[in-house]
């Protein structure tokens, strides 16, 4: 049985424009121990997908669907089913760790916090704890340095103290939103070889949500491509970069400059994201696809496997695109 | 040789600062954003300048057109020096240099249509010009930029953000500028609205003869755009090469390890990717390393790196370091001697 299993979701919100549908009926399975990236731009649902798995939706939003964690259902679960699930199965860290750490308390404190309420361990175990947990995650000095704020720390250690944190009560999944985008490149492949380290360590299954391709090709073992809140593509990491089966996924892997190609003129996609509160019909990306015909505005065919493990959701025919 | 369009050299910018607890007789600390800079720029060229975040790249864009006060010299076409003008004769110089910033929104004022925004440097610079030319003006640059010329009257909240940076583009080059400096231009845009805003500021360039300076921390991104490179780190010129060279034969350890770090989308080339590890953060500007700056977190730094400050070489690919040479030799880390 899956480790998460989440089927046809939709999260809607409730605005003053009328209602957002941000994501359409999106279905993903993912195992203990394995990695998904769910790459998107801006405003392609991403973290609101996140946000709903983890019942963390604004008060305005919906969701319905499915999501079965270890076989229970647990979206918009009451508190007393998610609370336990969020302390011990599900772990998040967030793209901005300065905005999710509290910066009225020291270090200790907050990360003593998680031990001291879930496990119902004992101050000092629960600092000596998270003291080792900060030695796991490479921070020099984490029996010192536990005593700072966060403000003290550099923002790729504050991001470390924000995954130490996240793994205190040993999560099997770890989802990780845009976890580098605030930081430098250097930094970023610091945290990059991190997360992959804990995650053979402590074998959890992990998510990676994050807007940049290099950055899931270096981590994920499957990738999902969302745009306009549904799957556009969904494909083990190598046959996606090799053969992308999507008009969107090759878009967007030619307009992307590289470090270790020569560049000609880049390909870019024409026009810009859909506006999300419009209501969807046919296919998001029909607007700025070249192969989109007059039926790619009335309807988009469901998500199918075109090739074992591959599945991707266009009218055309994958050899229809030259 | 002819004469570059802007000569920099030994370009310093310090920033005095005060904390809370001083008391009033106590000095001032020192910052050093921008720690002697040299470099020229030639018409029509492209000069792209990387580094991290608190390497002083934004602060010697904005030290160049005083934003910021700074010394050294900014020779303008062999004549003047930009940096010793006072803020009157500066103005003269400012519609040949002009700026793109990163946050397209936040440069842009909301209460001012797109269409006064574009006139706005026209009013200032070319004030003899009637309103119906400074109108068939700007209704040829929104054209220009990829913007419908029908839109001028609407407001920046009304703009995406990609078209919100066409509209600086816009704004910057009514005046018809020698230089245009960018300023992350692309770094807040998504990866398909930043090659459209990429292949266009590429195109104006070679169509208008512009040189351009490009500012981004996103190596790829300047690798595509720039004719040259250079690399700063912690206010200091590590590298510069012609953005070929820069890429395949990085000499600095710094930079090989910057380019290391950039993540290929590409999953077997990111397997077979050797990663130059590089150890902690950037040290606080404030209290800068002796010697080399980027010794404390060099692989291959020495005694000497620590006493003696290593000067930019003087050739094409320059390059400031004791111990120049790649790192990786066929495909394995070559062991410090």
């Amino acid at each position: 049985m899956a480790l998460l299993e989440i089927r046809d979701l939709g999260v809607s919100f409730d605005t003053p424009d009328g209602t957002v549908n941000a994501v359409n009926g999106v279905s993903l399975s993912l195992d203990k121990g394995k990695t998904l990236g769910i790459v998107g731009e801006s405003g392609s649902g991403k973290s609101q997908l996140a946000f709903s798995i983890m019942g963390l939706l604004a008060k305005n939003g919906r969701a319905r669907g499915s999501v079965m964690f270890d076989g229970r259902e647990i979206l918009n679960a009451p508190p007393a089913v998610i609370n336990p699930i969020r302390a011990n199965n599900i772990a998040m860290i967030f793209q901005d760790p300065m905005t999710s750490l509290n910066a009225y308390m020291r270090v200790s404190d907050q990360m003593a916090e998680v031990l001291v309420h879930h496990k119902g361990m004992s101050k000092s175990a629960a600092v000596a704890e998270s003291v080792r947990m900060l030695d796991a995650v490479k921070i020099p000095d984490a029996k010192g340095r536990i005593r700072l704020y966060p403000h003290e720390f550099s923002g790729g250690m504050r991001q470390r103290v924000m995954i130490a944190m996240s793994l205190l009560c040993r999560p099997e999944l770890l989802i990780a939103d845009e976890p580098t985008t605030a930081l430098d490149v250097t930094v970023q492949a610091q945290i990059m070889t991190l997360l992959a380290d804990l995650q053979r360590d402590f074998h959890m299954a992990t998510i990676l949500i994050t807007h940049d391709l290099g950055v899931v090709a270096g981590f994920c073992e499957e990738v999902l491509v969302l745009y306009g809140g549904q799957v556009m593509e969904q494909s083990p990491v190598d046959p996606l970069f090799q053969q992308p089966s999507h008009p969107y996924t090759r878009g967007l892997l030619r307009a992307i400059p590289r470090v270790d190609q020569e560049g000609e003129e880049l390909d870019s996609i024409p026009g810009a994201p859909p506006n999300m509160t419009r209501e969807q019909k046919g296919c998001p990306f029909a607007p700025r696809c070249d192969y989109a015909g007059d039926d790619c505005l009335e309807y988009l065919s469901p998500l199918t496997e075109f090739e074992p493990g591959r599945k991707r959701a266009c009218n055309r025919k994958v050899e229809e695109l030259a | 040789m002819t004469e570059p369009l802007l000569r920099v050299e030994d370009l310093r910018v310090t920033f005095l600062l005060r904390s809370e607890g001083d008391m009033p007789w106590t000095p001032p600390r020192k910052l050093h954003a921008v720690g002697g800079v040299n470099f020229e720029l030639f018409a029509g060229e492209t000069l792209g300048i990387v580094g991290e975040s608190g390497c002083g790249k934004s602060t010697l864009a904005r030290a160049l057109v005083q934003m910021v006060p700074a010394t050294g010299k900014a020779i303008w076409h062999g004549k003047t020096d930009l940096l010793s003008l006072s803020r009157r004769e500066m103005l003269k110089y400012r519609a040949d240099i002009q700026m793109v910033f990163q946050d397209p929104l936040a440069s842009l004022n909301p209460r001012m249509t797109v269409g006064q925004i574009i006139a706005e440097p026209l009013r200032t610079h070319r004030p003899n010009l009637s309103r119906d030319d400074v109108k068939t003006k700007v209704k040829q640059m929104m054209d220009r930029v990829g913007l419908l010329p029908n839109q001028i009257n609407r407001y920046p909240h009304e703009f995406s953000g990609g078209q919100c940076q066409r509209i600086g583009i816009a704004r910057a080059l009514i005046v018809e500028p020698k230089l245009l400096i960018c300023d992350e231009p692309v770094s807040a845009l998504d990866v398909s609205i930043q090659a459209q805003v990429i292949n266009l500021l590429a195109e104006l360039q070679r169509d208008l003869g512009l040189s351009m300076i490009f500012i981004a921390h996103d190596l790829s991104v300047v690798k595509h755009i720039s004719d040259r490179v250079m690399v700063l780190y912690l206010g200091k010129t590590m590298e510069v090469a012609t953005s070929h060279d820069l890429y395949s034969e990085p000499q600095h350890p710094y930079t090989q390890a910057l380019l290391s770090a950039v993540p290929i989308p590409d999953p077997v080339s990111e397997r077979d990717k050797v990663m130059i590890p590089l150890e902690g953060d950037l040290p606080s500007p404030l209290n800068p390393p002796s010697g080399c700056v980027f010794r404390t977190r060099c692989p291959r730094a020495e005694a000497r790196c620590a006493d003696v400050v290593p000067e930019l070489t003087c050739a094409a690919h320059a390059v400031a370091c004791h111990f120049p040479g790649p790192l990786v030799k066929a495909g394995k880390l070559v062991e410090p001697a």
